[in-house]
């Protein structure tokens, strides 16, 4: 159980952490998400007691990081694949954390059996592939046998294989009752791996709820509309009162919340021809996109904004510089 | 590599839960031994001092058989000469110690497994200045050996007060050495530690040198001159060192170097205990 409170982090004027709190419950593997810069790893540092809070808590099994007398035997933590020296053998990079820890020596053999390193044990690991590497490293999270495992983006720049391994590998470890915490920015990766989803963006907490609610609440269904005489039916969906929006390149329309059957109805009783009336169901990495654009969006325009046409392509787009949602926040604090 | 297939049958769970008991500062210099043997700059910048000192060493040797052109400095004084080059190799790996895991981001990895980073600074000191000292102390012992093996003239001596002077030498090379640590865990960056300390071992008989052209700076010159590592090393060795008189004694070298070293040893402990990593 990993709990925080009110954690923050100030770089500067920057706040990279802002007021998050949240648990971490054992038994099931739960996804740390956010866009590149929403603020994970500055939080997985401090969870780890690498960095320093501006405020705020973290607490491991109820006791500060430094607290923890052995803390590999509590928590084990892959947070850069490379963060070994690679000079040293694969066997050595965790025999001298192994001692650190009063974990015997033979417990070293074990996760590198483990993680299928047994071969190249005593190979020097910057020879290591990324996925080696990638092993390596989830062999001295592993070592102290900890309750707690965490991951910053363990999928990174790994092949097809690796990524399953590493998913099945983490689903294992939350099957034996452990507490696994996993961060990414890939919302597919996560829905294929997450019982539960924290979301965060600009350091803010977006979403802290269970997968099947996540998908529940977030996949937008809509459907598209193809026409030849679209301005008529622009003016109909408008007269309807039906929010179209218009694609730009392909000429459709798209419209959510009315069901395709209404809509097929309407247009024939108005003798629009339709060249496609499809319904459409968001993918969750839209889903994501959205979360997390609507974040930035909330500080830099006026709420009520028309809803992103295309999730996926209206996230980034629409996302403001820094200078300007920055500039937003600190006018509504004064 | 058999791991995914093989992973779900066998949890690591069923091993028996590892004991938990505080672990206390030998643990960390476990750690901190292995390390210091298990990577390839260990070998090569202690290699390098022991070549200088002992090859240098051993041609001086040779040279002081001629009876004729030798003054009369102690035995361990052939060892200087390797010294003076090779205290750059006690530096280097000094630095080593630490910026290597900063360069390669393993800092994070062993605060991670240590969270009492004063634990991690002192086991790091521990090791690195016993394996320093014996080294150095080794390398001087086998020349000072070898010279009174092969010199033959009544002029030689070593007494207890001369192999005594010669082991504080050492120890002034290993604190220098330190001072290279404290500094890399300062500056988190080997090249940059480096050029500080080789700065500061090369710089202040130059640097005193030119302060002396004006006779107003001339005492702050002398004073530079005399105080400064090169200096110091020789004195320590018995060799006959500058002209300008009235050398401190070498308890006054030592404890020059004791406090800087001890200044910036605290200093590491008070950067590296509170910054973000």
């Amino acid at each position: 159980m990993i709990e925080l409170e009110a954690l923050t982090k100030r770089f500067g004027a920057k706040t990279a952490v802002d007021n998050l709190s949240f648990q971490v419950k054992p038994g099931v593997v739960t996804g740390f998400l956010g866009p590149n810069g929403a603020g994970k790893s500055t939080t997985m540092r401090m969870m780890l007691d690498l960095d320093n809070p501006t405020s705020g808590t973290v607490r491991i099994d109820g006791k500060h990081y430094r607290d923890l007398s052995e803390p590999l035997k509590h928590i084990g933590a892959l947070l850069d694949a490379k963060a070994m020296h690679g000079g040293r053998s694969a066997y050595n990079n965790l025999l001298c954390l192994a001692q650190s820890n009063r974990i015997p020596a033979s417990r070293v053999g074990e996760v590198l059996d483990l993680v299928g390193l047994t071969a190249v044990a005593k190979k020097k690991s910057k020879g290591f592939s990324l996925g080696m590497g990638q092993r390596l490293g989830i062999a001295a999270a592993l070592l102290g046998d900890p309750e707690i495992l965490m991951f910053d983006e363990p999928v990174n720049g790994l092949d097809p294989e690796g990524i399953l391994w590493i998913r099945n590998l983490m689903k294992g470890l939350a099957g034996e009752g452990r507490t696994v915490f996993v961060s990414s920015h890939l919302m597919s990766e996560m829905a294929l791996t997450a019982d539960h989803l924290i979301v965060i963006g600009q350091g803010k907490l977006l979403a802290d709820m269970s997968m099947a609610e996540f998908i529940h609440q977030n996949s937008r269904s809509f459907v598209r509309l193809r026409s030849p005489q679209q301005e008529q039916l622009k003016d109909l969906l408008h007269a309807e009162g039906i929010a179209a929006a218009a694609l730009p390149d392909s000429g459709a329309l798209e419209v959510d919340g009315v069901a395709s059957e209404q809509l097929g109805e309407l247009a024939a009783r108005h003798g629009i021809v339709l060249h496609e009336l499809s319904p459409q169901r968001a993918s969750l990495e839209e889903a994501f996109m959205r979360m997390t654009a609507d974040s930035v969006e909330y500080q830099a325009h006026a709420p009520g904004a028309p809803a992103a046409g295309v999730g996926g392509q209206a996230g980034p787009a629409d996302a403001p510089a820094w200078g300007a949602g920055a500039e937003a926040t600190s006018k509504g604090g004064r | 590599m058999t791991g995914p297939a093989t992973l779900p049958d066998q949890p690591p769970e069923q091993d028996p839960p590892l004991p938990e008991t505080r672990p206390h500062l030998g643990h960390a210099l476990a750690s901190e031994w292995t390390k210091m043997v298990s990577v390839r700059s260990t070998l090569w910048t202690l290699g390098a001092l022991v070549l200088l000192v002992v090859g240098i060493g051993l041609l001086a040797v040779g040279e002081t058989n001629d009876p004729t052109g030798f003054t009369n400095p102690p035995h361990t004084a052939a060892a200087v000469f390797g010294l003076l080059v090779g205290q750059v190799a006690v530096i280097v790996l000094g630095v080593l110690t630490v910026t290597s895991e900063y360069a390669t981001g393993l800092i994070r990895t062993t605060l991670t497994a240590a969270p009492d980073r004063a634990r991690v600074l002192t086991a790091k000191y521990l090791v690195f200045a016993a394996v320093a000292f014996t080294v150095v102390s080794a390398s001087v012992a086998v020349v000072g050996i070898a010279s009174m093996i092969a010199v033959d003239s009544p002029q030689a001596h070593q007494t207890a007060g001369e192999w005594l002077a010669a082991l504080t030498g050492c120890l002034y090379i290993t604190l220098l050495g330190v001072l290279g640590l404290a500094i890399g865990a300062v500056v988190r960056h080997s090249a940059g530690a480096i050029a500080v300390m080789l700065g500061l071992v090369t710089l202040p008989p130059v640097v005193g040198g030119m302060l002396t052209m004006w006779d107003s700076l001339t005492p702050l010159g002398n004073l530079i001159i005399r105080y400064n590592a090169p200096v110091a090393i020789m004195q320590m060795f018995g060799l006959p060192t500058s002209e300008v008189g009235g050398l401190p004694g070498n308890w006054a070298q030592l404890a020059l170097i004791v406090a800087v070293a001890g200044a910036a040893v605290a200093g590491s402990y008070a950067v590296v205990g509170r910054r973000d990593v």
